[in-house]
């Protein structure tokens, strides 16, 4: 079933599902609302009218309206120029058009320039039914969606009940006189000015929230929207109250429905950032709460008020303060539009560029710093803090380099910190967070990046004098590798503090398999917001000892507990998990033969396509906002930044996928294949065999619970029954280094974050829909399958994909396997590292198995026996065994 | 206006019905079987056109234009071949075949001097695949045969300059496009089209005005007929030549209610897939392609043979993808031949649950 969404078109879709909550329509190209723009059109200059239309997209207009609706314009002649105009600007023509006249003629020549299906603005009963109806026939057969304004016969409607009336009055008609959409219907239910000192208009704001609410529960398929700077009309020339009433009004009226506005898109003030006194005068003028509210917002407005004479745009209060206050509140807000200029002003007022940097930058990152770890800020705000940072220290550093050429005073940082991600990973974005957090602490970061040698980090940490080594990692080799670059500082009497962080890494690890081999501090960091405060402990001369003896303290606890486990419960033999092996009831079961066979290879997937697959509650985890989509959204804590993030996120998707950034590839196959005992023998097509090994859980179940192993999966030869199984590799990273390079020499880490995490999820959407598109068409075994994306995320399907070196088959180098299998470096683009990491990072792989029966589960810990057994199988030694297999091991390896 | 009756409510019946049962085939290149017969200038003038002009019509161009290449023109002077062209693909096993009428446009015919022929080039290509139709459905009485009135793109794009120094200039205007394409979709219906197809659209806009033609005409004469919409993408960017990705094209002429959408000419089959997956994806109506016999060579031939196409083209019918399929420049009637073979054992695409197509 197709969801009625409103399904507009520029050179690109937007569909308007729910969880766009609001579309901004841009609201600057309009000669009656911007002074600027009427003046541009009038003197004829398009070029520049044009560009007043590319930043309104760029801050983030989804729609944007354009009206020429002035008596010395010639409109429709206007209205045509500028359309066809910016018809020929793929970074403007990409949103849909809103044309937005009075006058029929008007909207008439607009939308005979639009190629997309746009929205008319507006049609209304003023003239009649009759007239109403001709032209909302003559809008479908352009083809574009309508507003439709509360105005009848009588007139505007300013009350709820009319607004209400005519709206449902206009719907009925539409759908039923016409066959118009529901969903392309938008109602308009009038925002007239409130606070205006006459009476009557008091309740404006209160009669459209409550209007939107009532058309919202009628109509549910239809949008509410409106003009919302008419609001606050009556506040002109003051424009920090008027963007605090819309930014009041939307809030409101959001929550009753309004999903829909005409904003400007760059000046939108966040509900919180409105000054408390403000916000609370303002609130009681909107809400129409006390008789006396527009006399109390008059008295306190000339404080926000711009002085005169100073061109004040926006809600741009902040810039009269001080140099310093302008920095901190540029720092902690994430706003880097002025900071060069600002950075400057204060370089001049300095004594030494220095100063700067450790005076008001310092002050405004400590700022920063004393909400992050208070929880008033978050991480993704604290990334975008850095970025300003970036900036202003990339804006000091010639000045600084002179200085230091001069006097040879270098200036002083908390500490220097070589950060790396071990040899054989590639996974970076938890340590770019960290780097980021520990710079904006006053930290010198050097990051060596990924798949980083031990000895060039050791060198590097020698070379530069630093005073702490920072390792990650994500993949289960790296672990081991942590392990062998501690051993290595040991034997190079190394002394400095190393720091552990990463997804794998945990305190047990750490404690149990690096920290023995190291005698120097050794630590482990949870999450980037621990960073900092490790890292200060450990470069404190007053605190480290404390600190030290401490962590030393509770990691022999760590190692205790661990020895007493040994005792819990233990595994059973080899022999006996295979006696109680999952066995499927072969002799009534018919495998289900691929319909499509051998290698499928996709060299461009559409990556709209995989958006829809996304499972976004891992992307906030990635940003340690914890909480599950889409309920993290409203969270009481944390669902302002989700929210704002996940704003940037689909931003930069828009982007991503409309200017193809990145590309995503991928390679699926089947191949015969039987069980054999714990491996899987595969048929190739040259004849050839190949094996599969896998692991078998020893855990001591009860008799009707099996001890599983992937090959259960697959009917054994003896059955006589041909059965199969699928691998697939793909990746969404094809091409995402230049677009981070490119960020990252713009001193945005914030983006260049965001990228790496999209496009992680991106992959692992492409794994999803490949999965669903493996059930349904190429192997097809269950093709009326049909469930959303949170059937999916919660794994509601028949067969599984399990990947190597995770817990059903925690063996990283099988990847090999599957990717000579594959083919998977020539058909997708994927490269394995020695540790078996993928490149790009944003790629996953596993395999197929289709009986229903198949289900995810931990192999969790092996005996000595299974892991002997295991080596003879791959044609390891036992050692080899133990290196690749070390978190699952029961035991000490010797 | 989809409130309007149908012209011939039995065949849309019949056609709908069809494309609930089965994958139906559409025809495959005119041009590529035109070539074929080495067609001089004589034969292009034929007699009525003898000395490069029309002589039956008394117009302001009395002086003579060269005419060959001017395909649609042999519907009037070489009939017999266009209708050699329709029966070879209806013998291949062709569902539906489409009129001569691809430049039947005012102003495409006036490179020739001949706009004043539009209207009787699309009534005439109508009643010509009409007889070929007709005469096959009275052979084979099991299999009904369509005739799909063809709406061009015209050499114009509303949505694009000519001139690179004047982004916001137009050669053609809306009204412009909207007044040759009612022109021609009448003759179109008064030749017996039983759906009209707007097709090998590089630009939206031009394809907008013939909708919005249509919906015009339907509004006027009391009575509509099935539209079929099949856009094209130009090239491997995945986008139309005026900018637009396949979904967004989708959106923008969704309108129409169609009958059906798709894509067609420019690319050869394997490179349409993702964008037809698309259409597939988000459409509420039937799904087409008729590509072309892959990419033109250095010579501008197209090489892929029938086995190498249907063999694509099976692999989107096995997926689900298609209610409609056909060829476009290089395919000839052994390539449908192929292509109705590959599909015929595959179900066609079903809609999604909540549509009503064309209703």
């Amino acid at each position: 079933m197709m969801p009625r969404h409103t399904r507009l078109s520029g050179l690109e879709p937007l569909v308007i599902t729910p969880d766009l909550l609001f579309v901004n329509v841009g609201e600057r190209t309009n000669v009656t609302g911007s002074a600027q723009f009427r003046k541009l059109v009038k003197e004829d200059r398009y070029e520049e009218a044009v560009d007043v239309a590319r930043q309104q997209v760029a801050n983030g207009a989804q729609i944007i309206d354009v009206n020429m609706d002035e008596g010395l314009i010639d409109s429709e002649a206007a209205m045509t120029r500028f359309l066809n105009l910016i018809a020929a600007e793929p970074d403007i023509a990409r949103v849909p058009v809103m044309v937005d006249s009075s006058k029929w003629s008007v909207i008439e020549a607009g939308l005979r320039c639009l190629q997309g299906k746009g929205i008319v603005n507006s049609i209304s009963m003023k003239e009649g039914e009759e007239l109403f109806l001709e032209h909302a026939r003559k809008v479908q057969q352009y083809g574009a969606a309508v507003v439709v304004m509360a105005f009848d016969e009588q007139g505007q409607a300013d009350t709820c009940e009319r607004k209400v009336e005519i709206c449902s009055r206009a719907f009925e008609l539409l759908t039923t006189k016409l066959d118009f959409p529901p969903e392309d219907i938008i109602f308009d239910p009038n925002i007239f000015a409130i606070a205006t000192g006459i009476e009557e208009h008091n309740n404006y704001a209160v009669d459209f929230i409550e209007a939107t609410r009532e058309l919202k529960r009628r109509f549910p398929d239809s949008h509410i929207s409106g003009g919302v700077s008419n609001v606050s009309f009556s506040f002109r020339g003051n424009n920090t109250v008027r963007e605090a009433i819309h930014s009041v009004f939307l809030y409101h009226a959001i929550k009753a429905g309004m999903d829909m506005g005409i904003v400007n898109a760059g000046a939108l003030m966040i509900y919180d950032d409105v000054p408390e006194e403000l916000r609370e005068r303002v609130e009681d003028v909107v809400l129409n709460r006390r008789s006396d509210a527009t006399e109390r917002l008059l008295e306190i407005a000339d404080n926000y008020k711009a002085k005169k004479g100073e061109v004040v745009t926006e809600s741009l209060a902040w810039r009269e303060k001080p140099v310093r206050e302008r920095l901190s509140h540029a720092l902690v807000h994430g706003i880097d539009q002025y900071v060069v200029e600002d950075t400057e002003v204060a370089r001049q007022e300095a004594s030494r560029p220095l100063d700067v940097i450790e005076g008001p930058l310092m002050d405004g990152m400590n700022v920063v710093g004393d909400l992050f770890g208070a929880g008033k800020m978050f991480l993704p705000q604290v990334v975008k803090s850095a970025r300003v940072m970036k900036k202003a220290v990339a804006h000091l550093i010639p000045f600084i380099e002179e200085e230091k050429a001069r006097t040879g005073d270098a200036g002083k940082s908390n500490g220097k910190i070589v950060m790396a991600t071990v040899k054989g990973d590639v996974h970076d974005i938890g340590k770019n967070i960290v780097g980021v957090v520990l710079r904006c602490n006053n930290f010198e970061v050097i990051d060596l990046g990924v798949m980083v040698p031990t000895q060039k980090i050791l060198e590097t940490a020698v070379a530069e004098n630093a005073d702490i080594i920072g390792l990650s990692g994500l993949i289960t080799p790296s672990l081991e590798e942590m392990s062998q670059v501690a051993r290595e500082m040991q034997r190079q009497n190394f002394s400095i503090p190393l720091m552990i962080g990463g997804a794998t890494t945990s305190r047990a690890h750490t404690a149990l398999k690096i920290e023995p081999h190291y005698k120097s501090p050794t630590v482990w960091v949870k999450d980037a917001s621990r960073a900092v405060g490790v890292a200060q402990s450990l470069v404190s001369k007053d605190l480290v000892d404390a600190f030290i003896a401490r962590i030393r303290a509770e990691y022999a606890e760590v190692r205790e507990r661990h020895k007493q486990r040994g005792s819990g419960k233990p595994l059973v033999p080899l022999q006996k998990a295979r006696a109680q092996r999952f066995t499927a009831d072969w002799a009534s079961y018919e495998p289900p033969a691929p319909r499509q066979p051998g290698i499928t290879v996709f060299d461009d997937y559409d990556l709209a396509e995989l958006r829809h697959y996304i499972d976004w509650s891992p992307f906030f985890n990635a940003w340690e906002l914890a909480g599950h989509y889409p309920a993290i959204l409203d969270d009481e804590v944390v669902g302002k930044q989700a929210r704002e993030l996940f704003n940037d996120a689909q931003a930069m998707l828009d982007r991503l996928i409309a200017d193809k950034w990145l590309t995503a590839r991928g390679v699926i196959g089947f191949w015969p294949a039987a069980g054999h005992g714990d491996d899987i023998e595969v048929q190739l097509e040259n004849g050839r065999t190949a094996t599969l090994h896998h692991l078998r859980q020893q855990v001591d179940k009860p008799v009707e619970r099996p001890d599983f192993c992937l090959s259960d999966f697959v009917a054994p030869k003896s059955t006589g029954k041909r059965d199969w199984v699928g691998g697939f590799a793909v990746t969404a990273g094809i091409g995402i280094d230049a677009h981070v390079a490119r960020f990252e020499a713009d001193h945005d880490d914030y983006s260049a974050i965001l990228l790496k995490a999209l496009a992680d999820r991106l992959a692992e959407a492409f794994a999803e829909r490949m999965h669903e598109r493996v059930r349904r068409e190429f192997w097809g075994y269950a093709p009326d399958e049909s469930l959303d994306n949170k059937a999916l995320i919660d794994e509601k399907y028949v067969g599984i994909r399990p990947a190597p070196g995770y817990p059903a088959c925690p063996d990283h180098t099988e990847k090999a396997t599957l990717f000579r299998l594959l083919d998977a470096t020539r058909n997708a683009g994927i490269e394995l590292t020695e540790g078996f990491a993928m490149y790009p990072t944003a790629a996953v792989s596993g395999w197929y198995f289709s009986h229903p029966g198949s289900q995810y589960f931990v192999v969790g810990r092996l005996t000595r026996e299974q892991v002997e057994d295991y080596a003879k199988r791959k044609g390891w030694t036992r050692e080899e065994a133990e290196r690749w297999l070390a978190s699952n091991l029961d035991y000490d390896p010797d | 206006m989809s409130t309007l009756p149908w012209l011939h409510p039995q065949r849309v019946a019949l056609l709908e019905k069809l494309l609930r049962e089965r994958i139906l085939i559409l025809d495959g290149g005119m041009g590529t079987m035109l070539q074929r017969h080495e067609l001089d200038e004589t034969a292009f003038r034929g007699e009525r056109f003898v000395d490069g002009h029309d002589s039956s019509h008394a117009h302001d161009h009395p002086g003579s234009c060269d005419l060959k290449g001017n395909n649609d023109l042999l519907t009037l002077t070489n009939p017999d071949i266009i209708r050699g062209v329709h029966e070879a693909y209806l013998e291949a096993g062709a569902d539906l075949v489409e009129t001569n009428t691809f430049n039947s446009t005012r102003i495409s015919q006036a490179d020739y001097h001949l706009e004043h022929l539009a209207y009787e080039l699309n009534r005439e290509g109508a009643r010509l695949a009409r007889a070929a139709c007709d005469a096959w459905e009275a052979k084979t009485p099991d299999k009904p045969r369509f005739v799909i009135g063809v709406l061009g793109p015209t050499s114009r794009t509303a949505s694009l300059s000519p001139d690179v120094n004047d982004p916001g200039f137009r050669n053609v205007t809306f009204e412009e496009l909207v007044s040759n394409y009612t022109e021609a979709a009448s003759g179109l219906i008064d030749g017996g089209a039983d759906v009209v197809m707007v097709e090998t659209i590089f630009d939206t806009l031009n394809a907008k005005a013939a909708l919005f033609a249509l919906s015009e005409l339907f509004h006027q004469r009391g009575a509509r007929v099935p539209v079929m919409i099949s856009g094209t993408i130009t090239d491997r960017s995945g986008r139309t030549l005026s900018g637009q990705t396949a979904e967004a094209f989708y959106y923008s002429v969704q309108h129409a209610r169609p009958i059906s959408v798709g894509l067609n000419c420019a690319l050869g089959a394997a490179d349409l897939r993702p964008h037809v997956q698309t259409l597939s994806n988000v459409s509420q109506c039937f799904v087409s392609t008729h590509p072309n016999a892959g990419l033109p060579n250095a010579f501008g031939e197209y090489d892929e043979t029938p086995e190498q196409m249907a063999a694509v083209i099976g692999g989107f019918a096995r997926d689900g993808l298609l209610n409609l399929v056909g060829g476009c420049c290089g395919t000839t009637p052994a390539h449908i031949k192929a292509i109705a073979d590959a599909v015929r054992d595959c179900a066609p695409r079903t809609l999604p649950a909540n549509t009503q197509v064309a209703a």
